[in-house]
């Protein structure tokens, strides 16, 4: 009879993590719609990346407000998490406090640096919440957010919140069953409660079978609600705990100026540019190989970094709130095309769950009916976007490629710049001035 | 009157069986627009003065390709590249030096990988090994006391991280040297990168270089710095929008350099 509870909980936790990783494995299938590209190289740096940047949170402090309120909620759940190992297997084994006989005095020193945490991550929480709602700064109101992006924001920070209470009000019930004189069941004496021993007077005069009962209750919710916040994360912004891992370490190394030379590109202008080659010849390279496009018009375009980008985004709007087109006022928002590039992802992700693996085209892409030409043409390519986002997503890879496509495959630059570019062909300079006259300087006065 | 400026071309070196210390890259700016050619005059006078051995390209040299391939393409800046290459090349370039932060990013990043090797560097730094070395004084003489702030070109700053060099120099001038509020990294751009400068911006409700010489404007300096021809243009329209061309001026840092040397 009693194993009952075990059983239940064993099968709860196989749930949700069936289910968690089903969506894992789509995230995976995902990205890997994208094109390949090298980022094998330069391991020691990348790990360095990833242990400044995301294990150190070194960009988040850009910001110092948010760097250390974010820090707060992340040094929260990191270490939380430790709790979290112990209430498995208690969970699983119908034990209760199983590490406190092997820690001794340190479980005291650990349960009270959780409780700390967990008031400080509900202070956090409720300021973020503030900054969102009240305040409502100017990056987290911007029409990009419009509809669910809003709301999912404040359910995470809710989402967060309730767990955190649930937390200390399971501890405030240990705590007062752990003082009934003569002791209870089995809440033997165990660990440190500097939080909740606050709350813990809320029970007095309570029957400490009822309090038993609440303290089972809250238990349950606050596992569950975890097990419940884990497979939300799919669907939400809120990706970025896990993914900001793999970003960081992927991401490009290259100085920001340097963007890619397209390969298929300098085959073509090579043979061009021979003298000696036959331009009438039938192409050597073996006939299977698939026509190259010039740049993205759609996420298969795209390289499987840019792909996880999409995935890893937050939506915090640092890149938009730095972007000097959004800040006058113009229509691309780094952040949206992020946010877009996602959006389109999980369309073609279903289209291709629900054609049994195979895409099967609906007539979209992720240019013009996702991102419009109006926003590509905005960029400076300042690369402020770049510079400020806290887990090294670059917006503006993804703009450049699908500016590619839009010169290379559809001719489509507004007509300002096919001028410019007829200049540079004809007489070598965006002006139209001759060759001939360029060290005419020399002689003015 | 004419100014007596040493240029050498790279051909005329050639011919002479010599190889400059280090060849000037010009730029589509500095060698046809109005404003940009005093920028280029203004170092050659100093490359002049401190006897350094340079030589240009002068009607070889071709524009890099950067706002075609900030434009999107791809092919017409590769053509470009590998013209431009093909000519460093023959003449064995080995160290370039330019004043556009666009030409001294393309020739840096995306020449190398399509057989353009060099070592290039933009004229701030230059500057700066110039002054370490003891080959070039700088005083303070007509900007002493002056208040300068600094704007960093997108494609010198976060690009390529260069942000003391130009700082460097402008302190070598007596000058208050104040920031912005945005800055190095956090600098914002004047809006003519990623090929703005020949486009009519999109809708929107300000101007780039409006914004950015607002906060330049917000240091009241008597003298804006920058170092990309471009980032000149832009923030000279934005003092003629804000109407306050007679009180600060924008200048490029070698200009600030060569004027106060008396160059």
């Amino acid at each position: 009879m009693s194993y009952l509870d075990n059983i239940l909980f064993a099968i709860i936790l196989i749930i949700a993590f069936g289910y968690f990783i089903s969506n894992i494995k789509k995230i995976y299938r995902n990205v890997n719609l994208g094109i390949d590209v090298d980022r094998k190289d330069n391991s020691k740096l990348r790990w360095r990346n990833m242990a400044m940047i995301a294990l150190g949170q070194s960009k988040m402090v850009k910001r110092p407000i948010a760097g250390v309120l974010h820090i707060i909620v992340y040094a929260g759940f990191v270490i939380i998490n430790i709790e979290l190992l112990e209430i498995i297997i208690d969970g699983l084994f119908g034990t209760h406090r199983i590490f406190a006989p092997f820690l001794g005095g340190f479980y005291d020193v650990l349960i009270a640096s959780f409780e700390i945490l967990a008031l400080l991550v509900i202070v956090a929480v409720t300021v973020f919440w503030i900054r969102r709602n009240v305040i409502k700064l100017k990056r987290f109101i911007n029409p990009d957010l419009n509809g669910f992006p809003k709301n999912d924001a404040n359910y995470i920070l809710y989402f967060e919140t309730i767990l955190m209470f649930l937390f200390l009000f399971m501890n405030a019930s240990d705590l007062h069953l752990q003082n009934v004189s003569g002791g209870y069941s089995h809440f033997v004496k165990a660990g440190s409660f500097p939080v909740s021993q606050f709350l813990a007077p809320l029970f007095n005069g309570v029957n400490s079978d009822l309090v038993a009962l609440f303290y089972e209750l809250f238990w349950w919710l606050h596992i569950v609600g975890i097990l419940i916040f884990m497979n939300y994360l799919y669907y939400s912004k809120h990706l970025h705990i896990l993914l900001a891992f793999p970003n960081t370490y992927f991401a490009d190394l290259k100085p920001l100026g340097k963007f890619d030379n397209l390969e298929a590109v300098t085959k073509e202008v090579k043979m061009m540019m021979d003298p000696n080659a036959d331009p009438f010849a039938a192409p050597a390279a073996d006939a299977n190989e698939v026509p190259a496009k010039f740049g993205a018009s759609d996420i298969q375009d795209l390289n499987w970094v840019q792909l996880l980008n999409a995935y890893t985004c937050t939506e915090c709007g640092r890149c938009t709130s730095a972007c000097p087109a959004n800040i006058t006022g113009k229509k691309l928002s780094p952040r949206k095309i992020m946010m877009d590039t996602r959006d389109r992802m999980e369309e073609v992700g279903k289209n291709i769950d629900a054609n049994k693996g195979v895409f099967v085209p609906d007539n979209k892409t992720l240019l013009n009916d996702y991102i419009t030409p109006e926003e590509l043409w905005a960029c400076t390519s300042c690369n402020a976007c770049v510079e400020e986002c806290p887990v090294s997503i670059s917006p503006l890879s993804i703009i450049m490629d699908m500016r590619r496509y839009l010169v290379m495959e559809q001719s489509a630059a507004p007509g300002t710049l096919n001028a410019m570019m007829t200049n540079v062909e004809n007489n070598g300079a965006p002006w139209p001035y001759n060759q001939q006259d360029r060290l005419n300087w020399k002689n003015e006065i | 009157m004419s100014e007596n400026l040493i240029v050498p071309t790279m051909a005329e070196m050639l011919a002479q069986g010599k190889q400059p210390e280090v060849l000037f890259w010009v730029g589509c700016a500095g060698s046809f627009d109005d404003r940009a050619k005093k920028i280029t005059k203004a170092f050659v006078r100093i490359l002049n003065s401190a006897n350094v051995s340079f030589a240009v390209l002068g009607t070889e040299e071709s524009c890099t390709g950067d706002p075609a391939k900030r434009a999107g393409n791809e092919f017409l800046f590769q053509m470009q590249a590998m013209m431009n290459i093909e000519v460093l090349n023959a003449y064995e370039a080995k160290k370039i030096v330019t004043a556009c932060p666009h030409c001294f990013n393309t020739l840096k990043n995306e020449y190398p990988e399509l057989g353009g090797k060099y070592e290039v560097i933009h004229h701030t730094e230059f500057l700066k090994s110039l002054l370490d070395d003891g080959r070039l004084a700088i005083e303070g003489g007509q900007f002493k006391g002056k208040k300068i702030t600094f704007h960093d070109p997108c494609y010198l700053g976060r690009a390529n991280k260069i942000y003391e060099a130009p700082r460097d120099l402008i302190e070598k001038l007596d000058v208050a040297l104040v920031e912005m509020k945005r800055s190095k990294a956090n600098g914002l751009c004047c809006g003519a990168g990623g090929a703005q400068m020949f486009k009519d911006a999109e809708k929107g409700n300000k101007e780039v270089n409006v914004e950015r010489t607002e906060d330049a404007l917000e240091t009241t300096p008597d003298i804006i710095a920058t170092g990309c021809p471009f980032c000149n243009t832009m923030m000279t329209d934005g003092i003629k929008n804000k109407e306050k061309e007679g009180e600060v001026k924008v200048m490029d840092i070698a200009e600030l350099i060569a004027n106060a040397q008396d160059l």
